[in-house]
């Protein structure tokens, strides 16, 4: 795998999520401010829709196929409506797991680990959506 | 006054309320309770302050003491959980930037429901269609439950709200542009349902015979005025359809800021008493540099629980006004061990105690007393923004000795949810 540079990170601030609107401090601006370039934010990268965004933390290995892994944090965004294909967390049994939303041929919530069968859903009844999955955060150490 | 060039749109209101707004965020990352009933506690798990359908259902009814329900607690299962205020202001936040995104103007009126001005939406689609807009777009994107009420007035959206709650047939949303339909819900609303009308007004205004909404909006307006204030009359007004209350945008700055607390058991010490006032007077000054202002009176007070009447029962309270206003913790600290001092009675089992600060300045309005210099103003506002900058990173990184930390008048809160949305370790878990 080839990786590329993008940038040099900057530090980053902690950012809270929603955006709380606050009036802007009027301050003496620095003269080298025109040449400052906007820091990369991974929040810009991973979160679209701050209000709707909440974080999880995956347990276990059963999607670890999908590249989830046990303790990662996952980055769900409910503004996206869930499509065939996508990881979702879903409301089942009265829990919250993470599985790929199935539609064809039938409805079914599938694990990415061949030790977890398919949970298959009866045609009838509405499955209650979490929320879509935009992001996996893993970290390596 | 005249208005010059386009015509004067009629101003149209929304009011979006958060259902059950507690319990609807203990539900959120709790698929187990979303048909199980729930409660929440106020401070010291002491009464119910949110229930839900399932718990109304079962006769709970607002503020009821818990200890009185025990009984019935266990044998329908119902899930009580202590009040987790970092939770709910999060999910707050979420709700009202969702709301903004939508509406022209904004009013956040208190933690669960909003005022929006929604004048000229009706141009693009119809107001009912967008209030169950508004109503999708948070259950979807944030997870709670809102109805929402629409009207030419602040007090007849709050009405709409009111029918739209009570009423399930109307799917969550009321619209009352139309005079027609006023009329219909105003008839069927008891006046105590009504914006701003409490219990010992509506007794008042039973005896003269006016019951219901209805009767309100078509009292005489003078007797009003005459017998109870112009308030009532203005109510009376906007329930008529003529909007008196604008929305307010920008929050008014505060004229006065309480910290009080109820202990989580009896305090009987002057030295826990002290500690416990510490923290408050503390916080009380942080939230003062917070809104810029400066104080100049400062209330101290305790008292016994007057729900335990086999004890003695002692509450007093003592004012002081500075020379200068302030907003230096250190002055106020010693001047709140000072006040309290001077009310603190031996013997008695203190259940809660409290700080005020009130007669606000703004920075640099004040005169500089003859006797006072302001010499040392500039340094105490430079060691007040270092102690706000540290403890806005970590609440309570940083504190005076005298504020103690973990004593025994900490509030109980035995069934805190864990903080879902605000710290790390206790996101939710998924499989």
């Amino acid at each position: 795998m080839k990786a590329e540079i993008i940038s040099r990170a900057g530090v980053y601030p902690k950012l809270q999520i929603p955006y709380l609107l606050e009036a802007v401090q009027a301050g003496f601006p620095s003269p080298a401010q025109d040449y400052v370039e906007q820091q990369l934010d991974l929040n810009e990268l991973c979160i679209k829709h701050p209000a709707a965004t909440y974080f999880v933390r995956a347990t276990g290995d059963s999607m670890i196929g999908a590249g989830i892994n046990d303790n990662d944090v996952l980055v769900v965004d409910r503004a996206l409506t869930a499509q065939a294909g996508d990881i979702i967390i879903a409301c089942w049994n009265g829990e919250l797991t993470v599985k790929e939303l199935q539609l064809k041929p039938y409805p079914a919530l599938l694990s990415h680990n061949q030790n977890y069968p398919p949970i298959t859903l009866p045609e009838d009844a509405e499955l209650d959506v979490f929320g879509v999955v935009s992001h996996v955060i893993h970290r390596f150490r | 006054m005249l208005s010059i060039g386009s015509a004067k749109r009629a101003p149209c209101f929304a009011l979006i309320d958060c259902n059950n707004f507690y319990v609807s965020c203990e539900r959120l990352f709790r698929p187990d309770l979303r048909q199980r009933p729930v409660l929440v506690a106020s401070n010291n798990d002491g009464c119910a302050v949110a229930r839900s359908a399932e718990a109304k259902a079962l006769g709970i009814k607002m503020g009821t003491p818990l200890f009185k329900i025990d009984d019935l607690i266990k044998q329908h299962n119902i899930e009580v959980f202590s009040s987790n205020y970092a939770l709910y202001a999060d999910i707050s936040n979420r709700v009202m930037s969702t709301i903004e995104a939508m509406v022209p103007q904004l009013e956040v009126y208190s933690i669960d429901e909003a005022f929006a001005d929604l004048t000229g939406v009706d141009r693009s689609v119809s107001l009912d269609t967008f209030g169950h807009q508004l109503r999708n777009r948070i259950s979807d994107w944030v997870g709670i439950p809102t109805c929402v009420g629409i009207a030419p007035t602040k007090t007849l959206a709050k009405l709409a709200n009111y029918g739209a709650k009570k009423y399930p047939q109307t799917g969550g949303v009321v619209d009352l542009s139309h005079p027609q339909r006023q009329r219909k819900l105003l008839a069927i609303t008891p006046v105590d349902e009504v914006w701003g009308v409490g219990r010992r007004i509506t007794e008042r205004l039973q005896r003269m015979g006016i019951s219901t909404a209805l009767q309100l909006a078509e009292a005489d307006l003078k007797t009003l005025r005459k017998q109870f204030s112009v308030v009532l009359e203005r109510t009376a007004r906007e329930l008529r359809g003529e909007s008196c209350l604008a929305l307010e945008a920008l929050p008014a700055s505060k004229k006065q800021i309480v910290v009080s607390r109820s202990f989580g058991s009896p305090v009987l010490t002057i030295e826990s008493i002290q500690a416990a006032l510490a923290n408050f007077i503390a916080r009380a000054a942080e939230k003062l540099r917070y809104e810029q202002q400066y104080a100049r009176q400062l209330t101290v007070f305790m008292r016994t629980n007057p729900f335990k009447q086999q004890h003695p029962q002692y509450s007093n309270s003592v004012t002081h006004s500075l020379t200068q206003p302030t907003q230096d913790s250190r002055e106020l600290l010693a001047l709140t061990r000072n006040l309290s001092e001077r009310i603190f009675r031996a013997g008695y089992h203190y259940n809660k105690a409290g700080v005020m600060l009130a007669d606000f300045y703004q920075t640099g309005v004040f005169q500089q007393s003859l006797f006072e210099t302001n010499e040392a103003k500039p340094k105490s506002r430079e060691l007040m923004n270092v102690l706000d900058k540290v403890n806005g990173k970590q609440t309570g990184a940083l504190y005076f000795a005298s504020q103690q930390k973990s004593s025994s008048w900490h509030m109980k809160r035995e069934r805190l949810s864990p903080a879902y949305t605000t710290r790390w370790a206790e996101i939710p878990r998924v499989k």
